[in-house]
């Protein structure tokens, strides 16, 4: 008789079936191998945490630590110098009595800038990705769901005469905007009107008026294409140089410019979700489209969003301050890290570390926004993990 | 076959219809009339914004100053407020300008991200490919701007090589090499730094793809075979990695404008990119939407050179 | 059994996957099995039990990370491949055993001509020239019966059908005249028309070129057309072995008995078909004691505890179930 060995038995499991882990444990296992993501996270919560402080010791009307208070008799101090006490005034002394990292050419603390500069780079960084992905998940999330609904010709005409009155709305010709307007509503309570009760319309009417003429997704699509068509950074430069200069309109035009990627994919994300039986089976339950995207599709395609969100934030902070360095950025009573470094251009032998500074700062966080996203994609896609 | 090319073509042309329009409409973006664009700005006096209103023909309705735009586009006869140059004239010679910081930088990204990029997914896991990504973080993450100064410190406190300009002032008198090495030295700053970050962004993408295609079961089937490994991994791997990439090469045409500003910028690189950033300093309108109408048709004739190029590498869309 | 019979055999290998945190997933834990020249054997097993994996470790194609070799032999003529290195593998590799894949949809690289890919390996192992390598890959094709093999060389894989695919991967199995040909479920995926001819053509060939086939499948159906003997796989192990004739006619274990019960015939017909209770058991939280106790009916409470061993129950027929063997003997012996 052939006798095998019992196969290594140094394993005591009484439960013989696998624990079951939540998907955010599932996840969190999975991130926590990943070391340069926790370590991104690490950093984002830092500067979380300064730009918070930032914000809260230099704004207001008399703030702790003043970023515009301009010291004549300090300017270009290195990095860790002690001020000279006989020159200022009392409540013009720095922080930790020392110039942590130096002053600029106009004497002003650079720290105490940066602090400030954080939080600006934060909220352009949150704020822009936030407008990119809520007009990316609302387009993608359209084209996906409704994606092969046509748009009818009187849906056009309609869009069309409402288009026609707000220009002459602008134009300030008020009678006639307002006169659009209501034959526009005019139109459409007659179209109900018609739907409801039934009446035979003339078929040459209705088939032309009903006659698809581009589906939603195809539009939709379209419409990334040509965005996608002008090369981002010009663009931004000539929308920012076209508007007045303020921060808000650097956000806009950032966020407005950049939701082509998160169109995509949950564009994709809902094409493929919507195929699957547990939309078929909500439907059939007969909850409505709203419900179904919000309740039970959003949560499935939210991952890569998240991805692209993160890393988008980075890109943001990076757009910020290439445009800072051109001129075109946040105006100067903000001081953004992008600014201090285009003000430190001047003085790059001089004085390095006004470069040196904010340009590394700018570095290390955008770095640490890129690893925690590329950690985020990994532990939200084990498949693609496991052939890592 | 034809029909597929057709298609791309008329899909093309209706979106730079399309396309057309948005540029058309950016000077329309300002807040109320264009006229009146940054009225604090001393340039704009009365007679500019009348020159302006005639220009683009603002009393004229919509449509019509649409087509009349285009028309002045093409005849020639837009010209810059600047100099009262041809737009088309003006662009074009700095086009010349930029060209060879394009082709060096696009050489540089497209020759040295793939065996980075190969490397790292046959070696996946191992200290290359973690330095390797680590690195390509870094250099996505670094501002470019702020890279360029380091570089620029270092070499001009370390070699004493001027870096600035196309080339060094007052030269006509020397003897060719050194010409020629001046013009290398003042090419090679800024090509780099214009492909840091295409190298980076490159060679993670050829990475990615590389692991997908190595997960596929054809490679097994290629190592079952009995096949060295460099045949595996170049042979059948590399050449199906390589099918997206070839739609990614019609994208590096756009590269030619919106890349450059910033590096151009810095190193008074007379090109395309700071053209386009000394006509928005200058509101140099004619200039600023020729720009974004030409960088716009360079996208969609990339993508049509795309679609062209895979249906030659996929033998699936053999139509 | 004599050692020189033996082409290929299997001696407790194991195969454990790590992956995150997890206990080790133990895929193959301990499998014996062996190959006799010129035979058809055929390993059956729900999906899961180790088949595939097993398979790919005789050849070193086993992912690692994450999969790791734990321990074992595997002797190929003598030498244990676990021992070669990269370059000598790549000599038995396609040479000596070739393998033949479930997917013939994934597992033909889409790039590359049928023609180039089958010519591949010929110039690899047998270095021929160009134009006898081209004129061999037409007979191959011809071999497999695939019409106007020589039209076909210029064919991409997708313009194929799914049955002609998985023709062209037996033709590139066959091309170097391989000792042994490993077939992993090469019908699974084709339709029931089709998966009858390919088998017969795995019959054909085999009586033409006296090869050995290692048949992976979970298809009794199949095993019952064309083994010559049976491996009954469950949780990485064996659970039994034996003739094909033992192994229908008399099931020994448990499992066996179960999977047989399952099939439908025309004798059942009207009634209501067996099915196993349970399901197979992760690779990573197997069972202690038999790993089959959970869904056996004869479950005993040594069964929890120890890990049965193998019975004799005729030549070449054995079982790992004491329990049932105990049963009977005791019955035969009263």
């Amino acid at each position: 008789m052939r006798v095998t060995k019992p196969p290594d038995a140094s394993y005591t499991v009484e439960e013989p079936l696998a624990p079951k882990r939540t998907r955010i444990r599932e996840f969190w296992v999975l991130f926590k191998q990943n070391r340069l993501a926790i370590f991104g996270l690490g950093i984002f919560i830092l500067f979380f945490f300064t730009a918070l402080a930032g914000l809260f010791l230099t704004s207001g009307k008399d703030p702790i630590l003043d970023a515009a208070l301009i010291r004549l008799e300090e300017k270009l101090r290195p990095p860790l110098s002690r001020p000279n006490l006989d020159a200022l005034q009392p409540e013009a002394l720095p922080a930790f009595g020392v110039y942590v990292l130096g002053t600029d050419d106009l004497g002003r603390d650079v720290f105490v800038r940066m602090l400030q500069g954080a939080w600006v780079s934060l909220t352009v960084g949150f704020v822009a990705v936030g407008i990119s992905v809520m007009v990316g998940i609302f387009m993608g999330g359209i084209a996906g769901y409704f994606g092969q609904n046509y748009i009818r010709f009187n849906h056009i005409l309609l869009a069309l005469l409402l288009l026609t009155s707000v220009f002459l709305l602008a134009a300030g010709m008020r009678y006639a905007g307002l006169g659009v307007v209501l034959f526009a509503v005019l139109c459409v309570l007659l179209g109900l009107f018609v739907r409801k009760k039934g009446v035979k319309t003339p078929s040459v009417l209705t088939g032309i008026l009903g006659k698809g003429v581009i589906s939603v997704d195809s539009l939709t699509m379209r419409m990334v294409d040509i965005m996608l068509c002008f090369p981002s950074f010009f663009l931004i430069l000539t929308v920012v140089a076209l508007l007045p200069a303020s921060i808000y309109n650097i956000m806009i035009v950032i966020g407005l410019t950049s939701w082509m990627g998160t169109t995509r994919f949950v564009r994709a994300e809902f094409l493929s979700l919507r195929e699957q039986d547990f939309v078929t089976a909500a439907k059939a339950l007969g909850v409505s489209d709203f419900r179904i995207i919000f309740r039970h599709m959003m949560p499935n395609a939210i991952a890569p969003v998240l991805v692209s969100a993160t890393i988008g934030i980075a890109t943001a902070i990076l757009l910020e301050s290439g445009l800072s360095f051109l001129g075109f950025g946040v105006p100067p009573p903000h001081a953004t890290w992008g600014n201090i470094l285009s003000d430190g251009k001047g003085f790059i032998f001089d004085a390095p570390w006004l470069t040196l500074v904010p340009g590394i700062a700018i570095l290390i966080v955008v770095l640490c926004f890129n690893l925690f996203g590329e950690g985020l994609r990994d532990a939200l896609n084990p498949k693609l993990k496991e052939r890592h | 076959m034809l029909s597929f090319v057709g298609r791309s073509f008329i899909e093309k042309v209706i979106t730079l219809f399309f396309v057309s329009i948005v540029s058309f409409l950016i000077i329309h973006m300002a807040p109320g009339e264009p006229s009146q664009v940054d009225p604090m700005n001393p340039k704009f006096t009365p007679e500019m914004v009348e020159r302006f209103r005639h220009e683009f023909h603002l009393n004229k309705p919509l449509h019509l100053q649409y087509v009349l735009f285009y028309r002045d586009l093409f005849s020639g006869k837009t010209v810059s407020w600047k100099d009262n140059q041809s737009v088309l004239k003006k662009i074009w010679e700095r086009f010349l300008n930029s060209l060879p910081l394009f082709i060096v930088g696009s050489i540089l990204t497209w020759t040295l991200s793939f065996p980075i990029g190969i490397r790292s997914a046959i070696y996946r896991g191992g200290m290359y490919d973690r330095s390797a990504t680590f690195l390509s973080y870094f250099l996505i993450s670094i501002p470019g701007f702020f890279f360029a100064y380091l570089l620029i410190i270092l070499i001009v406190t370390k070699l004493h090589v001027p870096v600035i300009g196309m080339e060094t002032f007052g030269l006509g008198a020397a003897p060719w090499l050194h010409f020629l090495m001046d013009r290398v030295w003042h090419l090679l700053l800024p090509s780099v730094l214009a492909a840091t970050a295409g190298i980076a962004v490159l060679s993670r993408y050829v990475r990615a793809q590389m692991l997908e295609v190595e997960g596929q079961d054809y490679i097994r089937t290629a190592k079952a075979k009995g096949l060295p490994q460099e045949q595996v991994h170049y042979k059948h791997a590399l050449r199906n990695a390589l099918l997206p990439f070839v739609t990614m090469f019609g994208l590096i045409l756009p590269g030619l404008i919106g890349g450059s500003v910033i590096i151009e910028s810095i190193f008074s690189w007379p090109g395309m990119g700071r053209m386009a950033y000394e006509a928005i300093l200058a509101r140099d309108y004619p200039v600023i939407l020729t720009v974004n109408f030409i960088s716009a048709v360079l996208v969609l004739a990339g993508t049509f050179i795309s679609d062209i190029l895979y249906l030659v590498v996929d033998p699936r869309i053999r139509l | 059994m004599d050692m020189k019979e033996k082409i290929l055999s299997v001696l407790d290998l194991k195969v454990y996957f790590t992956g995150n945190e997890l206990p080790p997933s133990r895929a193959v834990d301990g499998l014996d099995y062996h190959l006799g020249r010129g035979e058809t054997v055929c390993v059956v097993g729900e999906s899961g039990c180790g088949k595939t994996v097993s398979a790919l470790a005789v050849l070193g194609l086993v992912p690692m990370p994450p999969g790791r070799i734990v321990g074992g032999k595997i002797l190929f003529e003598g030498r244990d491949l676990l021992e070669l290195d990269e370059p000598e593998l790549q000599k038995i590799r396609g040479k000596r055993i070739a393998m033949v894949f479930q997917e013939p949809l994934t597992s033909l690289n889409p790039v590359f001509t049928i023609g180039e890919q089958i010519e591949e390996a010929i110039k690899v192992h047998m270095r021929l020239d160009p134009d006898e390598a081209r004129l061999r890959c037409i007979q191959l094709l011809d071999d497999v019966g695939i019409p106007r093999a020589k039209d076909r060389l210029k064919d991409y894989p997708h313009q194929l059908s799914g049955g002609q695919r998985q023709r062209v991967m037996i033709a590139m199995a066959l091309s170097c005249d391989p000792d042994v040909i490993i077939a992993d479920e090469p019908t699974t995926a084709l339709d029931v028309t089709i998966q009858a001819q390919i088998l017969d053509l795995f019959k054909s060939l085999q009586e033409s070129r006296s090869m050995s086939v290692l048949y992976i499948t979970h298809d009794l159906g199949v095993v019952a057309d064309i083994a010559d003997r049976v491996y009954v796989m469950y949780a990485g192990v064996i659970a039994e072995q034996g003739k094909r004739a033992d192994i229908f006619d008399n099931p020994s274990h448990p499992y066996t008995q179960g999977l047989l019960a399952s099939l439908p015939s025309r004798s059942k017909r009207g009634k209501r078909l067996h099915s196993i209770p349970g399901t197979v058991p992760n690779p990573a939280y197997k069972p202690v004691g038999c790993p089959f106790h959970p869904r056996c009916r004869l479950v005993i409470d040594t069964c929890k505890t120890q890990f049965p061993e193998m019975c004799e129950w005729g030549s070449d027929h054995l079982s790992r179930c004491p329990v049932l063997y105990d049963m009977e003997n005791k019955q035969g012996g009263s």
